[in-house]
């Protein structure tokens, strides 16, 4: 956190508000916890809430910075996801102190994604638009199809890998599996919690506006405006691209490795398209661009299915998040609607506000 | 004002969530003389037709119970939630509103997949868990988790077993769902086991979850391998697909299933002489002669619209009938904890004196050691007039 002692300036303002909403809704969480107040679904929900927090921020660099539409988010997930997990569990024994293990399986998941999200996106970011969604979508569906048809065990011999069963990796029968198919990986080891993962989403947020406020983040977004003109004062559209999409792919396999490690078990089912569209819708209901924007939808829709639950809405809940999601579309982006909801409440404020 | 506009609807947006978390505060408490058993499976989804089996099957075997006098004076009572299939955080999420719910037995979970997901939790509640339908052998990993169902490698070796003891075949292709755990887990076993009894695997097609509408191609691949019989490691919903496409490239190999393909004969829809001649493995046939299943099946049809039970439902109400003795057996009080609970019933349920005889045990009576798994026989049954005729 900056605070310059002059004149705030009013992008600072604006981050400074986010890290306090932030900070605040972590100091309250933690109070209920201490004061038993908050149920097992809550307590374990929180983890979760913090890894798509996380998704929709990186994504929103992409969609709402660059102006581009991924649909790849899962992928790089489970690409971080298993990188992550595969190295926990190599390493448990040789490092056995957890505060060392995760620290550097966090920076491996979101190294790989990252590795991941330049090869495709060298030949991909030429494409826009569309197009780019389409490709972004096959290539998260290539890596979570690949991902539950591995087979990788451990033996006295070494590694044995196959792509097609079992028998074919001809490992000795007292070998041990590392990654079973679409059974996954099992046995990672449980080494995020709530207050890592809150630090981790944290420090993404630090990391977004720092981006957004600097002079990549001005580049890539005048890429974003006139790709034209910004091409015609010199900047190197590819490389500012390639920057953005690294780092979402980062961010996003950072996320997928602290999900990992909340579970015991990992299948790459989990990271289907289904997924990337929910970050997206994350994205695009908290307002294409806006950080906190970002964070409170991916936690807002994250809850409400969870906490219908036991109302008696109960199997139809998906119906009722679907009727919400239309109206809060609806709402934020139809100004008729918006007024006249507003012109309930502030009739009698008209004169101050505006 | 434009910026304390902004302050303002951080504030506000502050305040939905604070409430949301506060709206779900505070444990409920279970008050009433009543044990709860919670059931988790996908009760919406793709899915949802095998936890909406288990959960109506559980139903029935509670409110029988209850009528019939509870557990020494205590009444059952059971709470259901979603986790929509889920191999991951819905499944915990299901899982944990069942604890809200002051579950003091686990009933599940359904699907295998949600079923790895939350094994852990189980273990660190130390919440006695018995699945009706989760296979694969990895589930029963730790001590508190039991097995109704017999697992992947069973069947996938007994298959393997049955068809080279019998000489059913010399040549064997083999159809599954790579994206799927239950089946990838027979698959395995089932390749590994013929490997080593010399059974021909001439082709090994595979499709996923999003690619399983149309199995011509790998029809056509069986065909061309000269297959003489298809093993089926999947759903019935495929398996009638896949029945439908080998008539219509006349191609007639026979067909070895697993306890998957059991419900197929009812299915809406479906012309069942395409399945005369499938083999499968079942632990329960709706229409056996045995007096406890046509009791079962007639309740459940009038209960439920005349739906016929499946297997899921099967297993299910075996497994409320199984829970319902342990607690009898083991006096245990509506006042204790998941904890103590679980102590006393996975050392009653692995005690050699304990023994349960249900519908789904092919007439033996089921056990189970300390590792979880039952000793239950694949049963195999091949239909034939629309029935399963006993191989």
């Amino acid at each position: 956190m900056k605070k310059s002692s002059k004149s705030i300036k009013p992008n600072t303002k604006k981050s400074l508000i986010t890290y306090i909403m932030l900070v605040v809704a972590f100091v309250i969480v933690q109070i209920m916890l201490a004061a038993g107040e908050m149920s097992y679904m809550m307590q374990d929900l929180l983890v979760p809430l913090c890894v798509y927090a996380i998704l929709a921020v990186s994504l929103n660099l992409t969609v709402g910075i660059l102006g581009e539409l991924s649909l790849g988010q899962a992928g790089f997930m489970c690409i971080g996801a298993y990188s992550g997990s595969l190295f926990s569990n190599l390493m448990e024994t040789a490092i056995p102190e957890a505060m060392i293990r995760f620290p550097i399986a966090l920076l491996l998941g979101g190294i790989c994604a990252a590795i991941f999200g330049i090869l495709i996106g060298i030949p991909v970011l030429r494409l826009r638009g569309d197009y780019l969604a389409i490709v972004t979508l096959a290539f998260g569906e290539i890596i979570k199809n690949i991902c539950a048809s591995i087979y990788l065990g451990r033996d006295a011999n070494g590694f044995h890998i196959s792509l097609k069963s079992v028998t074919d990796m001809n490992m000795a029968a007292d070998g041990e599996m590392l990654i079973n198919g679409a059974l996954g990986i099992n046995g990672t080891p449980k080494d995020s919690n709530f207050i890592i993962a809150f630090i981790i989403l944290f420090i993404t947020v630090v990391v977004s506006y720092n981006f957004v406020y600097s002079r990549t983040g001005r580049a890539v977004m005048s890429i974003r405006d006139n790709r034209i003109a910004a091409e015609s004062v010199g900047i190197n559209i590819t490389k500012y691209k390639l920057i953005t999409f690294a780092l979402t792919a980062f961010l996003a396999g950072v996320a997928g490795v602290i999900y990992s490690h909340n579970f015991s078990t990992l299948q790459a089912s989990k990271f289907d398209y289904n997924m990337s569209i929910l970050v997206l819708v994350f994205v695009v209901l908290g307002g294409i661009g806006s950080i906190p924007g970002s964070i409170i939808a991916a936690i807002a829709l994250t809850l409400i299915p969870e906490l219908l639950r036991d109302t008696i809405v109960g199997d139809y809940r998906m119906l009722f998040y679907a009727i919400i999601l239309i109206s809060m579309m609806l709402f934020s982006s139809n100004k008729t609607f918006k007024d006249k909801l507003f012109g309930l409440v502030s009739k009698k404020k008209k004169g101050e506000v505006k | 004002m434009k910026n304390f506009k902004k302050i303002f609807a951080v504030l506000l947006a502050l305040t939905l969530v604070v409430t949301c978390f506060a709206a779900c505060g505070g444990n409920k408490k279970n008050s009433a003389n009543e044990i709860v058993i919670g059931i988790s499976g996908p009760l919406t989804g793709g899915a949802a037709q095998y936890g909406n089996a288990v959960v109506n099957a559980a139903k029935l075997a509670i409110e029988e119970i209850n009528a019939a006098g509870g557990i020494n004076g205590i009444n059952l009572k059971l709470v259901t939630a979603d986790d929509e299939g889920d191999p991951g955080d819905k499944a915990v999420s299901a899982y944990n509103s069942l604890k809200d719910q002051g579950m003091q037995v686990f009933l599940g979970t359904v699907t295998t997949g949600s079923c790895l997901a939350v094994i852990d939790k189980t273990k660190a509640d130390n919440m006695f868990q018995l699945t009706p339908s989760a296979s694969a052998d990895a589930v029963i990993a730790n001590d508190n988790c039991f097995q109704i169902c017999f697992n992947d490698s069973n069947q996938g070796i007994g298959s393997a077993q049955y068809i080279a003891e019998n000489n059913v075949a010399t040549k064997v292709a083999v159809i599954y769902d790579s994206s799927d755990a239950y089946s990838t887990g027979i698959y395995n076993t089932f390749k590994a086991e013929a490997t080593k009894r010399n059974i021909a695997l001439v082709a090994e097609q595979s499709f996923t979850k999003d690619s399983n509408k149309d199995f011509s191609a790998q029809i056509q691949a069986c065909k061309t391998a000269g297959a003489d019989l298809i093993f089926l490691p999947i759903y019935y919903q495929e398996a009638s697909l896949i029945l439908k496409a080998a008539e219509s490239a006349s191609y007639a190999p026979k067909f070895f299933g697993c306890d998957g393909l059991d419900g197929l004969l009812a299915m809406n829809g479906f012309d069942t002489k395409l399945a005369e001649g499938v083999m499968l493995l079942t632990p329960f046939a709706a229409d056996a002669d045995d007096a406890a299943i046509q009791k079962f099946v007639s309740a459940y049809k009038a209960k439920y619209n005349n739906e016929i039970p499946n297997q899921f439902a099967a297993d299910a109400y075996d497994g409320v009938y199984i829970i319902a003795e342990l607690l009898k057996a083991n006096n245990v009080t509506a006042d204790m904890s998941a904890s103590q609970i679980c102590d006393l019933l996975k050392v009653g349920i692995a005690a050699d004196s304990f023994s349960y005889n249900g519908i789904t045990g092919a007439g033996a009576a089921l056990t189970w050691d300390a590792s979880g798994a039952v000793s239950k026989k694949p049963m195999a049954v091949v239909i034939k007039d629309g029935t399963y005729v006993a191989l």
